[in-house]
């Protein structure tokens, strides 16, 4: 009993010693990205986007009156070490806030330890939705912030009949390709008029699988293919692509995977008008970019390009300050508070909100690979809230995310009660 | 020092393992003070120097040390090069898994459910739980693989049964075509790559890629502090790694262990002796994949997720490189190979190495650790066969002249694993 | 320093106005920019389903700048000057100056600084519209590329007016490929635009036989069919036959809900809708007087239902005797839905006969990608039975020599821009590197454990991670490019269905050359000779007279050389990155395991094998490729449980050295 009861008070403690800490100065900001193993391809580079907006903040004066100092640690794209190095980074470092995570296998095990030292994560990339954490902020999109208006756009502009949904197997895939089949059938395509296949991550043997995708336009149909394949294995399929003589034209591919850093690793000259749907493109012309762009360039090298995930955590860490500035603390429950309804300009222009579920309402843009490897943008939307539960899938649509008036990530609004407070993992 | 000691003196009785084995004594000390002390240090009952993040570091490393007890035992003194111990180990955390996730998510749902105006049919329940399960990959059905989910004695059964059938099936099929040396370590790396792909297909009702996650919160125990959890399976580790050690140390005595290592050195000339060299090596193997699977069961839990990454090829390929660094065919070897390389990953892996800047480049240990880890192996290999356990024989022979016979030397006869070489 | 750059930036923009405002004198009021904005709107606001009106009234308006705006609009190369509130075309200069031109006349207008203009980006369904609005200008257009670009255009996107617009042009074509092109076409379009029963039937017959995806993508709308259900099965012409529910076709569900749909049967109701009927009737605690605890199973919850029908509150569900009375009295069947039966029933005929025909061809594709993978599988194979099969040594790092080989060809082209010249330089120099590294590692490890394998594939493990890091290090995370040179591009088209690209027949034609060169050293050469005795007995090849040590390092220094090669030729065809070894290493191992350790024909048996078979699964299971992996991997697993010696067992004396 005595034994309990002194570790409730040294439980306690330490959950009470946190925000006691977050006044001193540095304010310690963590950096939760693989710099080696698989993920290290696309995380290092948010990594370095993160040391330079710390950098920048601290020439700016840092933050309520503190310098800030970034925590890197290294996950190694393995996932049981992100949930270490997070309780790490939170207990030993005791960082205020934790940037970090790609995929959503890697956040899904960081979510039980964020919960349970209340912690508070900016997520970056896309994601498959159906999750709403009290303790994360999702700065990337949203199923129907990308997925959704690109199905849109090739229904609606391209007069597409007939799908080919390919994927990397695994949750991202498999739950997009969900919500788009059931959407799809909603927007009245037969079930048999989707075609999906999953292959495994770095898969490079494309040519059966574009041959079965040309097969498809043996009935009549426009066949419009939307990808969701991951990293490396996007090399080998653009390039049967390519030597398939597809255009664009013939059986368009709209890629959520598919970003400047990708197309950095072909030849895109056969690629040309091939889509993909972001919230950012390197191509948009604004001011904000334009600058953002030199300072990255002139940090890392020319030859570097900025990309999706980049302008989230962009976005992510100015609300932050701006949040952290309001509240006047780093406290996580302050500052949380503080970040419903921040407004932050996006680097594509128009203005980014942080919504009560947690998710930002941004622009969809679409755009079509030039042959230097960067996008034209053909589409830009209004911003569109993300949606933290789908509407398109019957158990999800009845659920909803509020954090800041109904206190619940997971809310039936058949039942009106809510389902759980922590998040599903 | 441990076996070739009892090869001396063998000790027909087992009362007298114990103390016919000093080692196994100092052994079992060093684990009691180690568990002991980092209790004292620890959050959970203690003044709290060491964080809960670290306890559960040294928890894991306690089953990493368990399973390579195991790989020490099927490769060090059997012969049998194993690569696919790791597998087993990922089954055993996975079978612990399925419980933890399934009983966990039982009690949300259960509760939610409540507050509905009817009260739910066994059905809602069930697809209640498949729904919050399996939400995320997008299914929403119970796979058949999840039959037994709901009991926590029959998944803890499948802890023990799934790899040993699994082993059993293999190593029958394996040694009965008489499949030794580099082969038998490719075919069994060839599993290893089998299930593992077979686990990335969401197919397999195991969730795919994101495997199963959440583990570290006890079902019902949600309100337990997880500093008070990692205590506990910080001490579950520690007393499965001392039984693993004993149930080790009396294989490998007597005319058994004689017999094992015999097949080790030259396994025809100890089938032309009579012995039933396949049944010794099945047993060893079955038993030994019992050990992995027992350790999978302890780490996951504290690791929080499993996936199938974490049974891929190369985590066996590691699981021999600790073995050989702390040196093989002795079991304290094993133990301390484990620790120490999986200790040195967590802090050089962590950032908080200090870069070594040469002037003209900079060496950061996140990216250079992996190569200089690559390059021991190499080193360890050419160098020291003997590996960190060579320097106990180093220490030990100032003291006491050999007393011992043949070792694993590069080129003594012990070790010609002469199937290999045609 | 960005306020200066701001601060230069809007002095120049000050200083190409006032250069360019002379100039710009554009003529508000010429037709074809009237025309223009008058659908300024639409044309503005860039959407598909808008955008017909604008692209009709240009292509109507017989106004001869018409196809020139048409084809600057195409090419994105119109702009909207945002203050005149003008449309002109206009080509970059840099990137944020461009160079205007008014539409009437093609004058220049200046240069500008292109804040003031929104560039109008049509996107492909838009550019699509365009093309086939082009056409009537282009078919006539004495330049034949222009007319083939009409024809792709119709390909694509065809509209009844091009039928009579083909048949117009149909006999003046001169160009004979052009005129076989537009007769095919124009059948085409007979078959999905002519009104005449006739007419079409005689088009569809014409492709008897043609496996073109075009003709099945013409036939294949016609044969729709439709679902309808009677108590008897009516005589109609339309009716192509009946079907039996409860099969893949028809599964009893959707049988009984088209029952339901056409009202001939009562629904059923679903567990959902019921909870929800008895949660609404929920009277204090109780359902029809049954208590609302007790409703926690399915037979409860019946008779609760049940109980309510009785009393009226809900409708009454349909019961098992009145589904199974339905299906008892209504027979379904299928109606043709897209055409009139006799041309339905012709294009059926031609389409059967066009299914075996692409079924077979099918098949052959399937062949040659089958073929394609085991030369894949062999290319990296190969180098490993010469390290493994001939010498006995396991060399896990063999996957990073074909990185090695791979990342010499990227680095190659940073140098040597022309592609044909740097693959040919390439492919010896990423031979030179990895044998180099071979022969390095040979001398500096693997020969101090000829006689410990086990321990060969440890170090040679600790190798290979060691290298993949190091190439992290060096060229980082991010996939490299490894392009192929122009001839390379495209593949081998024998029709619609069989293809195969020209990379995939490089690296077959590459894998025979290897095989060749493999022979030709193994079995005619002093070093082969030198090679084999070796193996078969160090001692007695070294009483001969022969350095076992050098043959030793040479033959692993060619394994690895070939592994070299065999990167280069990998990463062209898929990509290059530190991990790309580890992806063949296992499978590698696999394809010399199951053909015959030492035997070279058992290599390439088991890459064939290896191959076919997981094409072979990929195939059965078309939408999961990684099941067929795994299957295929269990099968080489059985495969060598019972031939543990592989495909090709050495027998004799060479079995036993």
């Amino acid at each position: 009993m005595y034994k309990k009861l002194l570790a409730t008070t040294a439980a306690l403690t330490t959950m009470a010693a946190l925000p006691a800490v977050a006044q001193d100065c540095p304010i310690k900001v963590g950096v939760l990205h693989s710099l080696s193993g698989t993920m290290a391809i696309s995380e290092t580079t948010l990594k370095d986007t993160m040391e330079m907006l710390v950098e920048q903040q601290n020439a700016a004066g840092g933050v309520l009156g503190c310098q800030l100092e970034a925590v890197v640690v290294d996950p190694a794209s393995d996932w049981p070490l992100f949930a270490e190095k997070a309780r790490e980074l939170l207990t030993v470092h005791e960082v205020d806030v934790i940037f970090g995570n790609w995929t959503s296998v890697s956040r899904k095990s960081v979510l039980p330890v964020i919960e349970e030292l209340n912690g508070l994560l900016f997520y970056p990339v896309q994601y498959e939705g159906e999750e709403s954490s009290k303790n994360v902020f999702y700065t990337g999109a949203a199923p129907n912030q990308q997925a959704i208006p690109a199905t849109d756009y090739f229904l609606e502009e391209l007069e597409v009949e007939k799908f080919a949904l390919l994927g990397t197997d695994y949750v991202y895939p498999r739950t997009t390709n969900n919500i788009l089949e059931s959407y799809l059938q909603q927007k009245g395509i037969p079930a048999e008029d989707i075609f999906v296949n999953y292959t495994p991550f770095g898969h490079s043997d494309w040519s059966k699988i574009v041959a079965d995708v040309v097969a498809l336009g043996a009935d009549g149909k426009k066949v419009g293919v939307i990808s969701t394949i991951n990293g490396d294995a996007n090399v080998g399929f653009y390039k049967e692509l390519a030597a398939a003589g597809i255009s664009a034209d013939d059986i368009p591919v709209v890629a959520f995977s598919v970003g400047e850093e990708e197309l950095s690793g072909l030849d895109t000259s056969n690629l040309v008008g091939h889509l993909a749907a972001w919230n950012y493109f390197q191509s948009a012309d604004t001011e904000a970019n334009e600058a953002w762009i030199d300072a990255w360039k002139a940090r890392m090298g020319d030859e570097r390009v900025t990309n999706d995930p980049m302008e989230a955590h962009y976005i992510g860490f100015n609300m932050w300050v701006n949040a952290a500035t309001a509240a006047g603390s780093t406290d996580v429950d302050a500052v949380r508070t503080a970040m419903y309804g921040q407004e932050f300009p996006n680097l594509t222009g128009g203005t980014a909100i942080m919504l009560p579920n947690h998710h930002l309402a941004k622009p969809v843009l679409i755009g079509e690979i030039l042959e230097d490897g960067q996008f034209d943008i053909i589409s830009q939307t209004e911003e569109v809230p993300g949606d933290a539960w789908t509407d398109f899938l019957p158990e999800s649509a009845v659920l909803v995310s509020d954090w800041k008036e109904l206190g619940c990530g997971m809310y039936n609004t058949d039942t009106s009660t809510c389902v759980q407070i922590k998040s599903n993992y | 020092m441990t076996n070739v000691a009892l090869d001396t003196a063998p000790a027909r009785q087992p009362t007298f393992l114990l103390i016919s084995n000093p080692s196994v004594l100092i052994f079992l000390a060093c684990l009691a003070i180690f568990t002991l002390g980092v209790t004292v240090l620890a959050e959970g009952f203690g003044i709290g120097v060491i964080s809960t993040s670290f306890v559960k570091t040294l928890g894991k490393t306690l089953c990493l040390c368990l399973v390579a007890l195991a790989m020490d035992l099927v490769w060090g003194y059997c012969g049998i090069l194993s690569l696919g111990h790791m597998a087993f180990f990922g089954i055993g955390g996975y079978a612990i898994g399925m419980w933890l996730m399934y009983a966990r998510t039982e009690i949300i749902v259960v509760q939610s459910l409540s507050a509905a105006p009817l009260p739910p049919t066994t059905q809602e329940i069930s697809d209640g739980i498949a729904a919050q399960i399996f939400g995320v990959v997008g299914a929403s059905e119970f796979p058949p693989i999840w039959a037994v989910a709901h009991s926590l004695p029959l998944q803890l059964a499948a802890v023990v049964l799934v790899p040993g059938l699994l082993a059993l099936v293999f190593g029958w099929l394996a040694f009965r075509s008489r499949v030794t040396g580099v082969y038998l370590s490719i075919l069994t790396q060839a599993m290893t790559l089998a299930l593992s792909l077979y686990l990335f297909q969401n197919d397999s009702g195991l969730r795919g890629n994101n495997g199963l996650s959440g583990l570290q919160n006890l079902p019902g125990l949600g309100d337990v502090p997880q500093s008070t959890v990692s205590i506990w399976f910080f001490w579950a580790s520690a007393l499965a790694l001392g039984l693993g050690y004993l149930l080790c140390v009396w294989v490998v005595s007597g005319k058994f262990g004689s017999v094992i290592r015999a097949i080790r050195d030259d396994e025809s000339r100890v089938r032309f002796l009579g012995y039933p060299v396949e049944a010794y090596k099945l047993f060893i193997f079955t038993i030994t994949a019992v050990i992995a699977g027992i350790a999978g069961a302890l780490y996951y839990p504290q690791a929080g997720i499993i996936n199938p990454a974490e049974i891929a090829p190369i985590a066996s390929i590691y699981l021999a490189v600790w073995v050989a660094i702390g040196g093989r065919g002795r079991l304290y070897g094993a133990v301390i190979g484990a620790a120490f390389v999986s200790l040195l990953s967590t802090y050089f892996t962590g950032g908080q190495a200090p870069d070594i800047n040469l002037g003209f480049y900079t060496i950061q240990w996140v990216n250079w650790w992996t190569v200089l880890l690559g390059l021991s192996f190499v080193v360890v290999t050419l160098f020291a066969p003997k590996g960190l356990g060579g320097l106990f024989d180093f220490i030990a022979s100032k003291r006491s002249p050999s007393r011992h016979g043949a070792d694993l030397g590069p080129d003594a006869g012990a070790l010609r694993e002469k199937e290999a070489e045609t | 320093m960005s306020v200066l750059r701001q601060f230069c930036a809007a002095l120049v923009s000050v200083l190409l106005i006032a250069f360019a405002a002379p100039l710009a004198a554009q003529n508000a009021d010429a037709p074809i920019q009237r025309l223009l904005q008058e659908h300024g709107e639409i044309i503005a606001k860039s959407s598909r389903r808008t955008i017909g009106p604008a692209i009709d009234a240009l292509a109507d308006s017989g106004l001869l700048e018409a196809q020139a705006v048409l084809e600057r609009w195409q090419a994105k190369e119109m702009w909207f000057d945002k203050e005149a509130g003008l449309f002109v075309y206009a080509e970059e200069i840099d990137r944020h100056t461009i160079r205007a031109f008014d539409f009437a006349d093609g004058t220049e207008l200046g240069e500008f600084e292109d804040k003031g203009f929104k560039q109008l980006k049509p996107n492909s369904g838009i550019r699509g519209l365009i093309g086939a609005a082009l056409v009537r200008f282009q078919l006539n257009d004495p330049n034949p590329s222009a007319r083939a670009a009409a024809l792709i255009a119709i390909e694509r996107d065809a509209d009844e007016s091009h039928l009579a617009a083909l048949r117009a042009v149909k006999e003046t074509e001169d160009n004979p490929r052009l005129r076989e092109r537009i007769d095919r076409l124009e059948r085409i379009l007979t078959i999905r635009f002519a009104e005449d029963d006739a007419e079409r039937i005689a088009a569809i017959e014409s492709f008897n036989g043609d496996l073109g995806v075009d003709v099945r993508a013409v036939l294949n709308p016609l044969v729709v069919t439709s679902l309808d259900a009677a108590k008897t099965l009516p005589n109609d012409p339309d009716v192509v036959g009946q079907v039996e529910y409860g099969t893949e076709r028809l599964s009893a569900e959707d049988a009984y809900e088209l029952l339901v749909t056409k009202e001939l049967a009562v629904p059923r109701i679903t567990r959902g809708d019921q909870k929800a009927a008895l949660i609404a009737n929920i009277d204090v605690d109780a359902v029809a007087g049954i208590e609302v605890a007790s409703l926690n199973t399915v037979t409860a919850r019946d008779m609760a239902y049940a109980a309510l029908a009785r009393e009226g509150a809900v409708e009454p569900a349909a019961t098992a005797a009145e589904v199974a009375h339905a299906f008892d009295v209504y027979v379904f069947f299928e109606r043709y839905r897209n055409a009139s039966p006799a041309v339905a029933i012709a294009a059926q005929a031609v389409l059967t006969g066009i299914e075996n025909k692409v079924a077979l061809n099918q098949t052959i594709d399937l062949g040659l990608d089958a073929l394609s993978l085991a030369s894949i599988y062999f290319l990296a194979a190969i180098g490993l039975a010469i390290t493994f099969g001939v010498m006995g040594v396991i060399n896990m790092a063999h996957g990073e020599f074909i990185m090695m080989g791979a990342y010499t060809g990227y680095v190659v082209q940073l140098f040597i821009p022309d592609y044909t010249l740097s693959i040919m330089v390439a492919i010896p120099l990423a031979f030179a590197v990895t044998f180099g590294a071979g022969v390095a590692m040979e001398r500096l490890v693997i020969r101090w454990l000829y006689h410990r394998p086990l321990e060969t594939l440890l170090a040679t493990f600790g190798i290979s991670i060691a290298l993949q890091q190091l190439a992290k290090n060096i060229f980082g995370t991010q996939a490299r490019p490894l392009t192929a040179p122009g001839w390379l591009d495209g593949s081998l088209v024998f029709n619609d269905i069989v293809s195969i690209s020209y990379i995939r027949i490089a690296i077959f034609v590459l894998a025979l050359l290897f095989l060749a060169l493999f022979l030709i050293v193994m079995n005619r050469t002093r070093l082969g000779l030198e090679v084999r005795a070796v193996t078969q007995n160090p001692r007695m090849a070294a009483s001969m007279g022969i350095n076992p040590d050098r043959i030793n390092m040479l033959t692993f220094g060619f394994g690895s050389g070939i592994a070299g090669i065999a990167g280069v030729a990998i990463g062209l065809y898929a990509k290059v990155t530190s991990e790309m070894g580890s992806d063949y290493i296992v499978q590698s191992f696999m394809t010399v395991v199951v053909g015959g350790v030492g035997n070279i024909w058992g290599t390439l048996l088991g890459a064939t094998m290896v191959g076919t078979m997981q094409k072979g699964i990929e195939w059965l299971n078309p939408s999961n490729t990684l099941a067929a992996q795994t299957y295929m991997i269990l099968f080489i697993i059985l495969f060598i449980q019972f031939r543990p010696k592989g495909i090709i067992a050495l027998k004799g004396r060479a079995a036993e050295a």
